[in-house]
C-alpha cells in the first residue's frame, strides 16, 4: 500500500539513540527528494530519560503530524507507555518491538495496533559493536521504501568523524535491519521518486527565525536561556559571530531586554529571544521601546503556560500577553509565523517592520515550530531588510528626535552624529524629547507612535488566505498546519472552505480580514488556548459574519487535521 | 612654535544642555552634573561621541540636563542598556548613572554582573541613601536606624549595603569614592574613571536636601583617603571593609582586561551561512 505520507515514531529508554535513528531517518528521506517532519519527546527526566522521535515523512510538504502513526519501533518498551497519548495509532498501525525489550506496554496494546517482533538485543549481539537503533533505521527504511543509498550516505556523513570501525559496525547493522524487515508485515509506503534532493534543506523552526533575524540585518542579540526558545540564540551565537554581530549571556531577560535596547539606540539592529516567562519578565522595557522609539525584535516561542507550566510542550497561549501585555497605551507589532519555514519569513518582516516603525515588535513563534526539524525546499530570502529612517543633510535649527510627522516616523539619529544629541526617553515627552506632561505632548505622541502602525501599507503579508467558498476557517500560528491539511481534506471530500491565517496580529486589519471573509456563511475558529484568547481576540477587533464556532483547546497534545475537519463536518 | 593640536577642546559648558532640572535647590546632584561635564571637558571628547544613560530616580534625570547622547530608561536598568550600547559601538564613551535605589535595589542584579562583566564604561551613582523620587523611603544604602521614612517607622532594622566591597568582590576594575560637596574632586574621579580600562565604578555621596536634610552635614565627616589607591584586590578588600563611608578618593585600580567581542566579520554574506541548512 502506497501512502501520501507516512508517520514513524522511535521510542525508547535514554542512551537507546532514537533521537539518532529519527534525525538519520529525516536526512535520508531528504537525500531521497522526500520531505520530512519531525518532532521529539521525552519524559521528565532533563537527560538520559525515556525519548521519542516523530516523525512524518512525504512526497509533498508536510507541515504538521497525522492523525495516527503507521509505524512505532521501540527499541526497547522503559516507560515507553507514557507516549501513547502522543502517538494515536489505529488497528492499521504496526508497532515493532523486541520480545526482550521488557513488557509491552498496556496502554499501546489497548490500541489494537498490529504488532510484530525485531529482536534488536540478539540480532545487536551477533554484529561486532552492533547498535539495536541502526537495526531499526534499516527496517524501518526498509519497510517504508525509502532508498538503501540514501541511509548509507547519511550513514557515511554522520559517521565518518567516529571512524572506520563505527562505520563498520552501523553499516552492518543497518543492512540487518533491512534483511530483516523481510519477514515483517508490511507497512505504509512512499513512493519513491519526489523532488529534486538539492534544493532541500534540514532545519528547525528555532534555526529558521534566527536565519530570518540575520537576513533582516540582527547583528545584535542578548540572550538569556529558557526552554524552547534557547536553540534560536544557541543557533544565532556562532552565526552573528561569522557575520560580525555580537551575542551577549545576559545576566536575566530584564537584562537582555535592556541590552538591545541599548544596542539598537546605538544604531545596531538588535534582537532577543525567550518564552513566556521570560517575556513577562521583558514587558516593562518593551513598554520602554515602545515609548522611546527604540526599534527591538523579541521572538518568544511559546510553551504552555502560565507560570512555569509545561516548558516543553506547545501552547498558543502568549497571545493576550503579547497583544496586551505592556502598561499604558502602547501600540506595537505581534507577528507569527505559521509553517516552520515561515518562522524565517516572519521573523525577518518583523525586523523589517520595527526598524522601518521604529518600535518593538513581538514574534510569537511556539514550541511545535521552534523545536521540530524538517525537510523543506530551501525558503529563498524575501529581501526584508532593516531599515531606519536618518535624518539627512546639514542640521536646521535644533534636532527634533520626536518630530511629529505626517507618517508618525521621526528620523532617527544615532550617538557620533554631530549635533544630533537627543536624550531617548520613557518620561512622555515634546518632539526635542524633553520631559512632559502637558497634555498636548502626551496626545501628539500617543497619536504619532499609534498612527506610525496603523497608516502604515502591510501589504499582503498580513495573512494566508486560501481557498474559496462560504465557510473560513480562521486560525493563526501552528495551528495553520493541521487545519490546512482538514481543508485539504474537506475539499478533496467535493466542499469547498476558504483558510485565513492571520500572521499580522497588531496592529488589527478589519478591513482586510472582512475583505478575506466576504460572503462567508460560517466561521470556525481554531486555536490551541484554553481560554479561547484568539476568538476573544478576533470578537474584540473585528466583525466576522454569519455564524461563528470556536475550536480551541489547550496543549500539550497537538491539535490534529481530523478534529478540525470533524469540526467542518459535524456543523450542522 | 606651539604645535598646533588637531583635537578640538571643549569647555564643559559645551556639554551642558539648556533644560532646566528638576531637583529641589540644593541638591547635590546640581554638583554631579557639573563635575561630570568638568571631566568631559578635561577628557576633550566630543559630545556626541558620549552617552549617559541612566534609570529612574531624581539622579536618573541628568541625561535631559547634557548635550551628550543620552538615555533615560527604566527603573533599574541603566546598566544593560549601557552594555548593549557599549559592546555594539565600542568607539563611544559610555556612562551609566543614577541613585543608590536605581542602582542597588532594583538594578542590584545587573551592578554585580557589570562588574563581572567588565565592559569599558563607567558607572556614576549619586548616592543620597534614600529613594528621593518617591518622597523619603530607606534605600538599600540607608541606615538600619533611620525611622523618618512612613514606610519604616521604626527603621528598616537591616544593615546597609556596601557597594563598594560589593563592586570589589565582584570584580569591577576601577573603584573610588567622592563629595559632591566637592566638584572638582569629582570631576577628577570621574575623568579618572573613564581613561580607566574596563568597568569603573564612582559612588559620589550626593545630599538629599529635602528628606535627608541631616546629609548637610556630610562635608564635616569627608576626608581624603589616608592612603593611595591600591592595585591588590584583597589589600583593597581590607580597606573597604573597615571603611566608614566617607573617605574619598580612588581605593582600587584594576588590571583585568575589558570585555569586548570582535567584531570582525569571517564570511561575506549571510548565504555563506545557509550551507549547513543543506541536504
Ligand atoms: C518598576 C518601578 N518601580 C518603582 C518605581 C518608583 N520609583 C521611582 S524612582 C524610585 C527610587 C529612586 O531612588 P534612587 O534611585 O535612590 O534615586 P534618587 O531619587 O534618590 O536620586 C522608585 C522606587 C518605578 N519608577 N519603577
Ligand atoms: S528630593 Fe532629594 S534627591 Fe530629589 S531632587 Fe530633591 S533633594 Fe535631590
Ligand atoms: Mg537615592
Amino acid at each position: 500500500m502506497t501512502a501520501r505520507s507516512v508517520s514513524i515514531t522511535f521510542a525508547g529508554s535514554g542512551g537507546a539513540g532514537v533521537m539518532t535513528a529519527g534525525n538519520m531517518l529525516l536526512d535520508a528521506a531528504g537525500r531521497a527528494g522526500w520531505h520530512g517532519y519531525m518532532t521529539r519527546s521525552s519524559g521528565a527526566q532533563i537527560r538520559g530519560g525515556e525519548a521519542a522521535a516523530m516523525l512524518r515523512l512525504s512526497t509533498e510538504p508536510v507541515e504538521s503530524h497525522d492523525d495516527y502513526f503507521d509505524l512505532l519501533v521501540a527499541i526497547d518498551w522503559q516507560n515507553v507507555g507514557r507516549f501513547s497519548a502522543e502517538i494515536p495509532m489505529t488497528s492499521d498501525g504496526l508497532v515493532l518491538g523486541d520480545p526482550e525489550g521488557g513488557d509491552f506496554p498496556e496502554q499501546i496494546s489497548a490500541k489494537g495496533t498490529r504488532r510484530a517482533e525485531i529482536p534488536f538485543k540478539k540480532m545487536s549481539k551477533d554484529i561486532p559493536g552492533g547498535r539495536a537503533n541502526m537495526i531499526a533505521l534499516g527496517a524501518v527504511a526498509a519497510l517504508i521504501g525509502l532508498p538503501e543509498d540514501a541511509v548509507n550516505s547519511v550513514l557515511h556523513e554522520a559517521l565518518k568523524k567516529k571512524g572506520a570501525e563505527a562505520l563498520t559496525s552501523s553499516e552492518a547493522s543497518m543492512r540487518a535491519g533491512m534483511e530483516y524487515a523481510a519477514n515483517l508485515p508490511a507497512s505504509a509506503r512512499l513512493e519513491t521518486d519526489g523532488v529534486k534532493a538539492e534544493s532541500l534543506w534540514s532545519i528547525t523552526g528555532n534555526e529558521a527565525a534566527g536565519l530570518g533575524a540575520v537576513r533582516g540585518g540582527i547583528r545584535f542579540v542578548a540572550a538569556y536561556p529558557i526552554t524552547p526558545g534557547t536553540e534560536v540564540l544557541e543557533w544565532l551565537a556562532p552565526n552573528l559571530a561569522k557575520l560580525g554581530g555580537v551575542l551577549v549571556q545576559a545576566e536575566d531577560e530584564l537584562a537582555s531586554i535592556n541590552q538591545i535596547i541599548g544596542a539598537s539606540y546605538g544604531g545596531t539592529p538588535s534582537l532577543t529571544a525567550t518564552a513566556g516567562p521570560g517575556l513577562a519578565l521583558m514587558m516593562e522595557s518593551i513598554g520602554l521601546a515602545v515609548a522611546s522609539e527604540v526599534p527591538i525584535v523579541v521572538v518568544n516561542v511559546m510553551r504552555g503556560g502560565p507560570s512555569t507550566g509545561i516548558p516543553v510542550k506547545s501552547e498558543q497561549s502568549d497571545l493576550n500577553i503579547a497583544l496586551y501585555g505592556l502598561h499604558g497605551d502602547a501600540p506595537h507589532l505581534v507577528l507569527a509565523p505559521n509553517t516552520l519555514a515561515d518562522c524565517a519569513f516572519t521573523t525577518q518582516w518583523a525586523v523589517q517592520l520595527a526598524e522601518a516603525l521604529q518600535t518593538a515588535a513581538i514574534v510569537l513563534s511556539d514550541q511545535s515550530l521552534g523545536q521540530s526539524r524538517a525537510t523543506i525546499e530551501a525558503p529563498a530570502d524575501p529581501g526584508f531588510f532593516a531599515c531606519r529612517l536618518r535624518p539627512e543633510g546639514p542640521l536646521e535649527g535644533r534636532y527634533r528626535r520626536y518630530l511629529n510627522t505626517p507618517s508618525g516616523v521621526s528620523p532617527m539619529a544615532q550617538p557620533g552624529m554631530k549635533g544630533y544629541q537627543y536624550t531617548a526617553d520613557g518620561l512622555e515627552h515634546n518632539e526635542i524629547g524633553t520631559p512632559s506632561s502637558h497634555t498636548v505632548d502626551h496626545s501628539t505622541q500617543l497619536d504619532k507612535r499609534l498612527r506610525k502602525l496603523t497608516a502604515y501599507d502591510y501589504g499582503e503579508h498580513w495573512a494566508d488566505i486560501e481557498g474559496e467558498g462560504d465557510i473560513a476557517v480562521v486560525t493563526w500560528g501552528s495551528t495553520t498546519g493541521p487545519v490546512r491539511e482538514a481543508l485539504a481534506r474537506w475539499r478533496e471530500a467535493g466542499n469547498q472552505a476558504r483558510l485565513v491565517s492571520v500572521r499580522l496580529l497588531s496592529p488589527v486589519q478589519p478591513e482586510k480580514l472582512a475583505a478575506a471573509l466576504d460572503g462567508v456563511k460560517r466561521v470556525l475558529i481554531v486555536e490551541q488556548s484554553h481560554g479561547a484568547q484568539f476568538h476573544r481576540y478576533l470578537r474584540a477587533h473585528y466583525d466576522l459574519p454569519g455564524s461563528v464556532r470556536a475550536f480551541h483547546r489547550p496543549g500539550p497534545l497537538p491539535i490534529r487535521p481530523a478534529e478540525v475537519f470533524g469540526q467542518l463536518a459535524n456543523w450542522s | 612654535m606651539e604645535a598646533v593640536s588637531a583635537c578640538p577642546s571643549f569647555s564643559a559648558r559645551d556639554y551642558k544642555s539648556d533644560v532646566k532640572p528638576v531637583w529641589c535647590p540644593g541638591c547635590g546632584d546640581y554638583s554631579v552634573l557639573s563635575s561630570i561635564t568638568k571631566a568631559m571637558a578635561e577628557l576633550s571628547v566630543p559630545p556626541e561621541n558620549v552617552a549617559l544613560v541612566s534609570g529612574i530616580g531624581c539622579s536618573s534625570r541628568i541625561p535631559a540636563y547634557t548635550n551628550v547622547f543620552g538615555f533615560h530608561g527604566v527603573h533599574g536598568r541603566a546598566l544593560p542598556i549601557a552594555t548593549g550600547l557599549k559592546i555594539s559601538r565600542p568607539e563611544l564613551t559610555v556612562i551609566a548613572s543614577g541613585g543608590d535605589g536605581d542602582g542597588f535595589s532594583i538594578g542590584g542584579n545587573h551592578f554585580m554582573h557589570a562588574c563581572r562583566r567588565n565592559v569599558d564604561m563607567t558607572y556614576i551613582v549619586m548616592d543620597n541613601e534614600v529613594y528621593g523620587m518617591t518622597k523619603g523611603q530607606a534605600s538599600p544604602t540607608t541606615a538600619p536606624d533611620w525611622e523618618k521614612s512612613k514606610l519604616t517607622p521604626e527603621g528598616t532594622g537591616i544593615n546597609p549595603f556596601r557597594p563598594l566591597v560589593i563592586a570589589l568582590a565582584s570584580g569591577a576594575n576601577f573603584i573610588a569614592r567622592s563629595f559632591s560637596g566637592d566638584p572638582n574632586h569629582s570631576a577628577r574621579m570621574i575623568a579618572e574613571a573613564i581613561r580607566h580600562p574596563g568597568f569603573s565604578f564612582v559612588q559620589i555621596l550626593s545630599p538629599c536636601v529635602t528628606f535627608r536634610p541631616e546629609q548637610r552635614d556630610w562635608k564635616a565627616g569627608i576626608r581624603q583617603a589616608p592612603v593611595d589607591a591600591t592595585t591588590d584586590a584583597a589589600r583593597a578588600a581590607r580597606r573597604l571593609m573597615t571603611d566608614d563611608g566617607f573617605n574619598i578618593g580612588v581605593l582600587f585600580r584594576g588590571d583585568r582586561k575589558p570585555f569586548q567581542p570582535s567584531m570582525k566579520a569571517r564570511v561575506e554574506s549571510v548565504r555563506d551561512l545557509e550551507k549547513e541548512f543543506r541536504i
